[in-house]
């Protein structure tokens, strides 16, 4: 393992997220502040509790992942993608690295940066409603799977994307419908049968429902169930990846 | 005769749309010298080194560098190369001495800011560690990607038209970088436009066109082997017209009248120069000087690729 090459890439794309470090944050933070206001203070107020959770609390574990799940995607998506557009890449690519340490070095800066945020609006929150974690250990872990295997999906999509537009459209045509149908803002029982069936094929249900777990003790699906689908998950896209720098795919001429 | 640290044989690369930039070659580069490749805008050169450094996937043959096959020993083998690049790209935001400093990360080889600061200083670049790229010449944009190249202390260097673009005086500077990277042992490729380069540099040139490689010779034996002259003969007195047996020989006369040249083929059987002389002799002209000069490497490409496409087209 060239553990070297690795760090040199994680401190070189962690520099480069400092540079613009208040830009990161202020955006996220503000959004996830006025989804707060309206969800939680406007509508919350007419909405009984759900599933014994006051809906104001009931919301954040679906936020944070709105937030971590679009950052760590778009991050991970120009992580790569910007040095592939400027052709620094191809330094990375003749270097003595595997596709497993290059995706490492990147993947890993880029779910860092989406879990930094996560954490600072998990902090947000505690400023508009009452919280308390019954499971902080599996929280933190559910958070660092889902930043990691988002972040795998948008190295995917960063790789592919031969322009700015199919690097923002992506995300926001799959990621945003994906975490909005994935019951951030809802109980997926809530919804009619054949819905929730159609729901078990979002990967971001096992999320969600796997993170407010942590936070409330109670599950749409199964946690151990969650677990085994982010996992799943992430090995998909690492298989991808893998297929990717094994065919050279829109890397190696 | 030693290993050669590359070894090519019959490499193939077809591009995606079908186009065949290299169609077979085979070289052999000896460990410590200087190669030059040189060869035409599209002959393949950069084709050819991607090929090598693992950029470009072959479409087959087999490379190996320092023994290693590029394909299956891909680690060990890159761990022995260095590359800089036709095309300047650079992380536009980064400071130079970070950029740099990178390079060393991605090859594996630890922290080491004093040897930076060397490979920047020996490439009059030290006063810009501290620099954003973006805020680089073009001049000095090239040299960065020299020092990041140098700065994981390759065994292989690979310099893919290094100078161009750089001024005469940082040219001279470049080529002393070269020699005393070959003093320290390391191998060095470098393909270029500027003829001058491979003549005043190179132990051997190879001469690619069209995805083959024409020619490798020993610089000197190749000046020797293929070199044109030409012989210059100064006249006492100036002469309006060439006297009827000179006429012959396919002379030109200068406008002053004092000059006549001959251009021959020091290879051939036959030069022509002992009967060109006895007949000059002959005609009682006063001759006060006889020059020859050597043709210079370019005129001997320009020679050789023309040959190669007459050929052809037969
Ligand atoms: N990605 C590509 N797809 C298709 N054809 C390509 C590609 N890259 C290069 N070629 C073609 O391959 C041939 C060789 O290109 P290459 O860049 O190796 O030439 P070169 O010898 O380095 O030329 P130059 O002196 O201009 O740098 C050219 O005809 C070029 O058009
Ligand atoms: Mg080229």
């Amino acid at each position: 393992m060239n553990l070297t090459a690795i760090r040199a890439i994680y401190f070189f794309e962690m520099s480069r997220a400092l540079r613009s470090i208040g830009q990161s944050l202020i955006s996220p933070v503000l959004s996830t502040s006025l989804y707060f206001v309206v969800f939680g203070a406007a509508i919350g107020s007419r909405i009984e509790e759900v599933e014994g959770v006051p809906y104001g609390a009931f919301i954040v574990p679906g936020l944070i992942m709105l937030t971590v799940l679009t950052q760590a995607t778009s991050a991970a998506a120009f992580g790569i993608y910007f040095p592939k557009f400027i052709g620094t890449l191809d330094e990375v690519l003749s270097a003595p690295m595997s596709f497993f340490e290059v995706t490492l070095g990147y993947v890993g800066a880029a779910a860092t940066k989406a879990l930094f945020i996560g954490l600072v609006i998990l902090g947000t929150a505690f400023f508009f409603v009452d919280l308390s974690i019954a499971h902080p250990l599996w929280m933190a872990a559910f958070l660092v799977l889902t930043c990691l295997s988002f972040a795998l999906l948008g190295f995917i999509i960063g790789i592919w994307a031969e322009n700015f537009d199919q690097l923002q459209l992506v995300p926001l045509l799959v990621i945003t419908p994906l975490v909005f149908l994935g019951g951030s803002f809802y109980s997926i029982t809530m919804l009619p049968p054949a819905w929730q069936t159609v729901s078990l094929f979002n990967p971001v249900v096992y999320l969600v429902s796997g993170f407010r777990w942590s936070f409330f003790g109670q599950a749409d699906v199964a946690v151990g169930v969650s677990l085994a689908m982010i996992l799943v998950f992430l090995a998909l896209c690492l298989g991808a990846i893998w297929i990717i720098f094994r065919t050279g795919w829109k890397l190696r001429k | 005769m030693p290993e050669p640290i590359v070894t090519i044989r019959d490499l193939v690369k077809r591009y995606d749309d079908g186009f065949e930039a290299l169609s077979g070659v085979d070289l052999d580069i000896r460990e410590g010298e200087i190669l030059a490749l040189l060869g035409p805008n599209g002959a393949g050169k950069t084709t050819l080194i991607s090929s090598i450094c693992g950029i470009t996937r072959p479409t087959s043959g087999t490379i190996t560098v320092g023994g290693h096959d590029t394909q299956t020993d891909w680690r060990r083998a890159r761990d022995l190369i260095g590359l800089v690049p036709q095309e300047v790209k650079l992380e536009p935001f980064e400071m130079v001495a970070k950029t740099v400093a990178f390079s060393r990360g991605l090859f594996g080889k630890p922290h080491d800011p004093a040897l930076i600061q060397r490979v920047l200083d020996s490439l009059s670049l030290g006063d810009k560690a501290g620099t954003p790229n973006m805020a680089l010449s073009g001049g000095m944009k090239r040299r960065v990607l020299i020092a990041k190249a140098l700065s994981h202390e390759p065994r292989v260097l690979f310099l893919d038209e290094p100078t161009a673009g750089v001024d005469v005086e940082l040219r001279r500077g470049m080529w002393e970088v070269v020699a005393d990277l070959k003093a320290q042992g390391v191998t060095i490729i470098l393909t270029t436009h500027y003829i001058e380069e491979a003549e005043a540099i190179a132990d051997r040139v190879a001469v690619i066109d069209r995805g083959r490689i024409r020619l490798v010779e020993e610089t000197a034996a190749l000046m020797a082997r293929m070199g044109r002259k030409e012989m210059t003969v100064t006249l006492a007195d100036p002469i309006k017209t060439l006297p009827g047996t000179l006429a012959e020989h396919g002379l030109t006369l200068s406008e002053d009248g004092y000059a006549v040249t001959y251009v021959f083929d020091s290879r051939a059987e036959r030069t022509g120069l002992t009967r060109l002389l006895s007949d000059l002799l002959a005609t009682g002209v006063r001759v006060t000087d006889v020059t020859t000069r050597q043709s210079s490497l370019e005129e001997i490409f320009v020679g050789l690729t023309n040959a190669a496409e007459t050929g052809e087209a037969r």
